[in-house]
């Protein structure tokens, strides 16, 4: 049945969309995975084993191919960067995954990715890939064609590696440090780690949750579980004083990449994350612009997300790393990726309820200083107070945070309580007179005087024109100022944009949940001496949202369906009128209709009728007379046969049905319209002139008087009857056709209807009248066709169908019981 | 029945040679399908409720008070001014309300002709089945736009009246002024409108179908109720982005600090390409129909 199969069809084209995406998701081809023990030999003087737990995953669909090698964040192990090494083991690439020292299965100590310890393991590991045969080689005795990638722990050890290394080709350090001490000990005005406010908490949940205490390995010996003993002692000491010494700064900085910038030499993608107040924006900035002095291709991208949370851009960032990997170790052509790309939130995905990242890009780094813009900030001098013991503290960023930072972007923040009153001095600029977007890290010099050392935290807040607040990060940037003086205070890095009609608000406090502050009461008195110096990187620019195919693809493909069904079940047009015919009222030849439920309603009939001629269709009930009617009207399609009226094919909308008028089946009226009113929008639907109506002689017909301007669901069977009957004349058509015209009218008006279709009959038109009431027949029509089953059994004037018998009546029922 | 009825006019002989082919393009205008619609009681009663809908809501809102803030949402905005208020008429009308009447307007147009069985008058006229599914289409579509139109219309000015003229406050935090904002009305009128396609499209398709109006009107609004209750299980993923009510409510995108387009986007290929496809059947259909009503 054609119906249903197009149903079937459009149902069918709509679902492969959506199967396509799954058979594509399902259609990943298998990765084998190899387990190795590997030792290793390392320490200062070399002599320590070290068994290293790893994992190699060799290229799908290549003998030999690039390897990668895919370090873990602290405390995690090998099994962490498993998804991501098969990702790449099915694009292709060799795939080393490892337990660094002191995680997981591996054995040996944390040493912090110190180049006496993990930076000789991971060399090794590069000489045992350079023995895999599946390993692509650079020209050189044992040098495999590798980079590097880790998040982190795993990102610093890929930066300190390819310093220590040449053989490493690229890498891609994500969420690292740079300086390592500089991290811990921050200190705003850009001095020393040694006058740097420690960053408990995290230094905190660094060397003490650090490394899970269930390894395998001999019970962790040092309360910072299997830290180096050495390495513990060093925290032990900061963490109760406060204050670095110079040998913890000694050691951190020797785990740091800052140490060795000038030796990396690889290509280097640098990922950080925007919520990140462990290994802040800074550190990425420091690495990048050392490394590219170094005159390699360097990439910066800013996340959402960091190491207090947020939105950690997984699929984005793999791609990313991926497509490094692809230029500089495959080097297959892949374009040069931006050397600046930064997440914003751009809004809410009401569909899926989650914060939409956009990534603007611009082809050069600027730094965190470019474009600056001197916002004037406004304030007289404040006082602020240090709490004795330090508490209560104000809470800026802490870890898990983070998640809130991107709804901050939206306006929606600021729900957390943050500064303690009169710990916090504030500087407001004017309301902003058109956007600001902040780009890198803003400066400010402020004055500081009071008794006592002065730690602050300075902080960005965004200011709504309702007056509420939100910091514009989750941020805080330490400073320690020696008693009095003025400094110039670098804010922490962001990408951040201030609406029209915000402010700026500069925020300095005494506390933060996150550092160590002095545990003695004091004031200090506060004051800006600059405005605020802004950077803005106006070569950022988003690219539209891509969409998925099936945006454009589902409409268009939608569109080819609709015009396939519209043109697939089209019937074949090739009438022509037949000119022998022009005068014939009505031929109907061959004319079969069977329904679908099998009936056969009309069979192989045939008949003709003249002009002038007033016809009576006869049959039983089911004789095929309503059938042929609704055929005639062009409303059922024949199986065979055809209709002509004057000459011209009936069809569904043929022109030459406006030449019929016709009343078949009862009456069809708009019940809320009144009589005149059905007539007259009637007439207009048929498109013809309201001149060649003859509304008023249709009128005179219905009779209706006072009753046509009623609405028609007010009338009676018989007034309903002659309105429609009415309805058929108007424009008084050259063939009318009258299905049991009489119904519902009294003796008086039938005996009019009778002489109203006499008279039109007599004007040289022609008319069709089906009927039961043979008297009435008989005394109205010239010519009858008698139907039984379909068929036409007898045809002719009624005087000869009457012939020798008294009545139609008898006549008929003669020619019906010849008929069955 | 008039006895002095005159049958005159032009004989049968003038009448056979005038050219009648030229008219079928005229048939059943815009104007008369609208006119013939417009005093329907339903349509009457459909534009009424949308109409009086408002001010039962600043009714509410005056009696109920001002609603909370604890919770974002444009409830809790609604009364900030008038344009929050349609917002917010929108919001709780485009569910439900708007489908229905939507849904009637274009579920009821051909099988209410059928079920007066002044569709085989009309076809008999003759009006063309294709130009007769066009006509009454653009007129339906046309009264449903008008329906979807009409409501926040009335809010803004029943807004107007009970709360004042004034910046739209996002339910995000945050505010848009007036003029901005009432750019962003029309782009979610737009869209409001967009998204109601597939159930025009749907409830034409059952029109020509079945006799009875009643039945293309609920099973038109029955499948938003089933495309809804799937869209509820979650379990269903990457597959819900296809059913056709999915991106019903993406018109909020527009209420962000910077307009989102992609959901917005993707709800219309998804209601265009099913419109597109269901319009086609119901063409096809009633083309190949026997018109028995």
């Amino acid at each position: 049945m054609p119906r249903r199969w197009a149903i079937t069809a459009a149902a069918g084209v709509l679902a492969v969309g959506g199967g396509l995406v799954w058979a594509a998701a399902d259609d990943a081809p298998p990765v084998r995975v190899e387990h190795h023990r590997i030792q290793v030999v390392d320490g200062p003087d070399d002599d320590q084993r070290v068994t290293l737990d790893a994992s190699f995953f060799p290229p799908v669909g290549h003998r030999s191919a690039p390897a990668v090698m895919l370090a873990h964040g602290f405390g995690g192990s090998k099994d962490d960067t498993r998804a991501e090494a098969e990702e790449l083991a099915r694009a292709g690439y060799a795939v080393l995954t490892w337990s660094a020292r002191g995680f997981g299965r591996s054995t040996g100590e944390i040493a912090l990715d110190s180049p006496d310890y993990e930076v000789k393991d991971t060399r090794q590991l590069i000489d045992w890939l350079a023995r895999r045969p599946e390993v692509q080689r650079d020209p050189g005795a044992a040098d495999p064609r590798v980079g590097i990638a880790g998040e982190s722990y795993g990102g610093a050890i890929a930066l300190l590696t390819a310093a220590h290394d040449p053989r490493v080709d690229a890498i891609a350090p994500q969420q690292t440090w740079n300086d390592l001490a500089a991290v811990l000990f921050p200190n705003a005005t850009g001095a020393q780690p040694r006058t740097g406010v420690f960053k408990k908490l995290w230094a905190g949940i660094f060397f003490t949750a650090g490394s899970p205490d269930n390894g395998p390995g001999p019970a962790p010996s040092t309360a910072c579980g299997r830290f180096l003993p050495s390495l513990c002692e060093m925290y032990q000491e900061v963490a109760e004083t406060g204050r670095p010494t110079d040998e913890a700064v000694r050691v951190l900085r020797r785990s740091s990449p800052a140490a060795y910038a000038d030796r990396i030499k690889a290509p280097t993608l640098l990922v950080q994350g925007q919520t990140d107040s462990l290994f802040p924006l800074d550190q990425a900035d420091a690495g990048a612009r050392a490394i590219a002095r170094n005159g390699v291709p360097v990439s910066v991208a800013w996340i959402q997300g960091g190491h207090d949370g947020g939105d950690q851009e997984t699929g984005r960032v793999r791609g990313l790393v991926r497509d490094w990997f692809d230029r500089h170790l495959r080097r297959n052509g892949q374009a040069a990726p931006p050397a600046f790309a930064v997440s914003r939130t751009g809004g809410i995905d009401s569909s899926t309820q989650e914060v939409v990242i956009q990534a603007a890009t611009a082809s050069t780094y600027p730094g965190l200083r470019a474009n600056v813009r001197d916002v004037p900030l406004a304030g007289r001098e404040q006082t602020v107070f240090n709490p004795a013991g330090g508490t209560p503290a104000s809470v800026s960023a802490l870890p898990g945070l983070g998640a809130l930072g991107a709804l901050d972007g939206l306006g929606a923040g600021g729900m957390l309580p943050s500064d303690i009153p009169g710990q916090a001095a504030t500087f407001d600029s004017r309301p902003l007179d058109r956007p600001l977007h902040l780009t890198g890290a803003p400066t400010v010099r402020i004055r500081v005087s009071g008794d006592e050392d002065a730690a602050l935290f300075a902080k960005l807040y965004d200011v709504a024109p309702d007056g509420r607040a939100a910091p514009a990060r989750r941020l805080a940037a330490p400073l320690r100022v020696e008693k009095s003086g003025e400094v110039t205070v670098t804010l922490p890095p962001m990408d951040y944009r201030f609406d029209r009609g915000h402010r700026l608000r500069l925020v300095l406090s005494t506390t933060d949940m996150g550092f160590a502050t002095s545990p003695k009461p004091a004031a200090h008195k506060v004051a800006v001496v600059s405005g605020l110096s802004v950077p803005t990187v106006p070569a950022l620019h988003t690219p539209g949202a891509p969409l998925p195919g099936w945006v454009w693809g589902l409409p268009l493909a939608a569109l080819a369906l609709a015009a396939g069904l519209l043109v697939q079940g089209r019937r074949p047009r090739r009438d022509s009128p037949d000119p022998a015919l022009a005068d014939v009222p009505l031929q109907i030849t061959g004319l079969t209709k069977r329904y679908r439920n099998g009936h056969l309603a009309v069979d192989d009939l045939s008949l003709r009728v003249e002009q002038g001629q007033v016809l009576g269709l006869l049959g039983p009930n089911g004789a095929g007379k309503t059938t042929t009617l609704r055929m005639l009207m062009g409303l059922i399609h024949p199986d065979a046969g055809e209709i002509r009226i004057f000459g011209h094919r009936v069809r569904p909308g043929a022109p030459v049905l406006a030449r019929l008028g016709s009343f078949v089946e009862g009456p069809g009226f708009l019940p809320h319209l009144s009589g005149r009113d059905n007539l007259d929008l009637y007439w207009r639907a048929t498109g013809r002139p309201a001149a060649d109506a003859h509304l008023d002689e249709a009128l005179a017909i219905a009779d209706l008087g006072a009753a046509l301007e009623r609405p028609v669901r007010t009338y009676s069977q018989g007034m309903r009857q002659r309105l429609a009957i009415a309805q058929a004349m108007l424009g008084l058509p050259d063939l009318l056709v009258l299905d049991e015209p009489t119904n519902g009218l009294d003796p008086p008006q039938i005996r009019e209807m009778r002489d109203v279709l006499v008279r039109y009959a007599a004007t040289g038109r022609t008319v069709i009248v089906s009927s039961h009431l043979l008297a009435e027949v008989e005394q109205t029509c010239t010519h009858a066709v008698v139907m039984s089953r379909g068929r036409r059994v007898a045809a002719g004037p009624v005087a000869e169908i009457v012939g020798t018998r008294q009545r139609l009546e008898d006549a008929f029922l003669e020619i019906i019981g010849e008929g069955t | 029945m008039g006895t002095r009825t005159r049958l005159n006019g032009d004989g049968p002989a003038t009448a056979a040679r005038r050219e009648t082919v030229p008219t079928v393009r005229r048939t059943l205008p815009l104007r008369v399908e609208a006119v013939r619609q417009l005093r329907r009681r339903r349509t009457l009663v459909a534009f009424a409720i949308l109409l009086v809908l408002p001010w039962v809501l600043v009714a509410a809102f005056q009696i109920g008070g001002d609603p909370g803030r604890e919770a974002p949402g444009l409830v809790t905005v609604a009364t900030a001014s008038a344009m929050n208020f349609a917002l917010f008429a929108l919001f709780v009308s485009a569910g439900f309300l708007l489908v229905v009447a939507v849904a009637l307007f274009c579920g009821d147009t051909v099988a209410a002709e059928a079920g007066w069985s002044s569709l085989r008058y009309l076809l008999a006229a003759p009006v063309p089945r294709a130009r007769l599914l066009r006509q009454k289409l653009v007129v339906a579509l046309g009264y449903a736009a008008l329906a979807v139109f009409s409501l926040p219309a009335m809010s803004l000015l029943a807004g107007t009246v009970a709360f004042g003229w004034g910046a739209v406050e996002l339910p995000t935090g945050g505010t848009v002024p007036a003029g901005t904002a009432l750019g962003r009305m029309a782009v979610i009128v737009g869209y409001a409108l967009v998204s109601q396609l597939v159930v025009a499209a749907l409830a034409f398709l059952l029109s020509v179908t079945t006799d009875s109006p009643l039945g293309a009107v609920g099973g038109a609004v029955g499948l938003v109720i089933v495309s809804n209750i799937l869209d509820a299980v979650t379990a269903l993923g990457g597959v819900r982005d296809f059913l056709p009510t999915h991106w019903s409510y993406s018109w909020m995108d527009a209420l962000q600090p910077q307009i989102q387009w992609t959901g917005m986007a993707k709800g219309t290929a998804i209601s265009v390409a099913y419109s597109v496809v269901l319009l086609a059947l119901a063409f096809r259909r009633f083309r190949g129909k026997d018109v028995v009503s």
